[in-house]
């Protein structure tokens, strides 16, 4: 069974890991480098839970092979707040309380980050599609809209 | 080289067990054609196409399939280029994202009809990966760009022991899940040519839910002007979902271009649309609600096709 050697940037730091050929992006980024709030939901690209940034893109990290992010730059969750400050939709997942049990939300947050870099005023539409990929059992979705909305009115 | 400790099942005495995940099996970055094609001559059933992965790890996952080796195609010679000539239309590397097809300039001015299907395929971020290759070459009846390759006259362009070779997407097809590659041989790219002047298209899925569900009913319809029919009009029309391939619905299209069009007439392909489908019951529905969203989306898509014709003749 072959193991590769990869090199990878996540949440901007370097990192060398050995991974054997059938290791996902997500066991590597939760159980090789214990970053567990990527949360594995249904590990087939159902439910989004397990959303990262690939090379500035989001994927569903739990169809995608470890190996494959040789050289690629990864941000996680826990890459979202800069020097302490939480990012603006973490912020604003806080007050309008975007959150409930909280599995969907790393995956959520990940997805929206992506959406307002690349369209920093969805309408309402936009954000629905954008998320349609990922799941939350709690919170009905309308508050996490709404988080979204104020994070991109805040500027985002 | 060892095994990383959190991933050795064999050494009970490592208490972090990981999740239930892929089985064993090697990865192979290939770099070169001919290196793919000896690999699977090689290998045979062994040895597995990796593109964005999102059908094959799948089965993979569930243990449907269990390839020895999965051949990472992705970094070939222009396998995620699109190019454009006005002249000869769009190549599209197979291993081209959704995603990059979609946002790609020519496809958007071009071609919208392939960006609508891609757009109807699962999630953003699945998109990110899934290819359009791939959604031929998995060669599912739910492909939801098939319909748009058939109606769009695409083809697909491969590399084999033998060769290149040509192939209509109609003739891609062999039955569900099986497409007609040789042993050896890959999908490098996907050409489609310029479409008719004037033409105006649409696909329309039918899933049990906005998002990212595979299709009841996809219905692709590509109308253009033609003064050669009787009808000054032509439509082709594909189906997803309701035969054991992806098919064309040539009974309706001949009577959209041999009668004058009118709503009666969009009235009487729509049926012949619905005959012309075989679909089975699953748990997304059944045959006879799959029979009459045939007739229905068929009928709504070419109304929103003839209605665009009308608006740009
Ligand atoms: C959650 C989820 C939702 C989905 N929803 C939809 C949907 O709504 N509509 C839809 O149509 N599909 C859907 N799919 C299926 C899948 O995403 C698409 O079929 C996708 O386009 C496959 O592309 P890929 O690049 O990921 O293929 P891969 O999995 O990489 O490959 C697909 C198949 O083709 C073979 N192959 C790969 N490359 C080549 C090549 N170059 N030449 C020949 N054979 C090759 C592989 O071995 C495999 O058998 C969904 C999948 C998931 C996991
Ligand atoms: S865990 Fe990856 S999509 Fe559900
Ligand atoms: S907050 Fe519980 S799943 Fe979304």
């Amino acid at each position: 069974m072959a193991a590769h050697q990869i090199t990878f940037t996540i949440n901007g730091g370097q990192e060398t890991a050995l991974v054997t050929s059938h290791t996902t992006l997500l066991s590597l980024i939760r159980e090789q480098l214990g970053l567990t709030g990527t949360k594995n939901g249904c590990a087939t690209g159902e439910c989004g839970a397990c959303t990262v940034l690939l090379n500035g893109e989001p994927v569903n990290a739990c169809m995608v092979l470890a190996v494959e992010v040789d050289g690629a730059e990864i941000v996680t969750v826990e890459g979202l707040a800069q020097d302490g400050q939480l990012d603006v939709l973490q912020q604003m997942f806080v007050e309008h309380t975007g959150t409930q049990c909280g599995f969907c939300t790393p995956g959520v947050l990940i997805m929206a980050r992506a959406l307002l870099d690349r369209n920093p005023n969805p309408s309402d539409d936009e954000i629905k599609d954008a998320l349609r990929g990922n799941l939350c059992r709690c919170t009905g979705y309308v508050r996490i809209i709404e988080a979204v909305k104020a994070a991109a009115k805040a500027g985002g | 080289m060892p095994m990383p400790a959190a991933l050795d099942r064999e050494n009970p005495s490592v208490l972090v067990m990981p999740g239930p995940g892929l089985p064993a099996f090697d990865y192979v970055r290939a770099s070169k054609p001919d290196e793919v094609c000896d690999l699977l001559l090689q290998h045979g059933d062994n040895a597995r196409l990796l593109m964005g992965g999102t059908d094959i790890l799948v089965l993979m996952r569930d243990g449907v399939l269990a390839p020895k080796i999965l051949i990472d195609v992705k970094h070939l010679p222009g396998m995620t280029t699109i190019s454009f000539d006005p002249a000869g239309g769009l190549r599209l590397g197979a291993a081209v994202s959704m995603n990059t097809m979609t946002a790609h300039p020519a496809v958007k001015q071009h071609y919208p009809l392939l960006a609508e299907a891609a757009q109807a395929v699962a999630s953003y971020q699945l998109r990110t990966r899934a290819t359009m290759g791939g959604n031929l070459c998995n060669a599912s009846p739910a492909a939801d760009t098939a319909p748009a390759a058939l109606v769009l006259n695409a083809r697909c362009v491969t590399w084999g022991p033998d060769g290149e070779r040509i192939i209509p997407v109609g003739a891609f097809f062999r039955g569900p899940k099986q497409n007609v590659l040789m042993p050896g041989e890959f999908l490098a790219f996907i050409d489609v040519p310029i479409p008719p002047p004037g033409w105006v298209g649409r696909y329309i899925k039918l899933g049990r839910n906005a998002g990212g569900d595979l299709a009841i009913v996809g219905v692709a319809v590509l109308g253009y002007p033609d003064a050669n029919a009787a009808s000054g009009c032509r439509f082709r029309i594909a189906l997803a979902s309701v035969a054991p391939t992806p098919i064309r619905v040539p009974e309706a299209e001949a009577i959209l271009a041999n009668m004058p069009i009118t709503g009666e007439t969009l009235e009487r392909a729509a049926p012949a649309a619905q005959a012309a489908a075989r679909p089975i019951d699953d748990l997304r529905g059944s045959a006879r609600y799959r029979k009459a969203m045939t007739r229905n989306l068929t009928r709504r898509a070419l109304d929103d096709v003839w209605a665009g014709l009308r608006k740009e003749g």
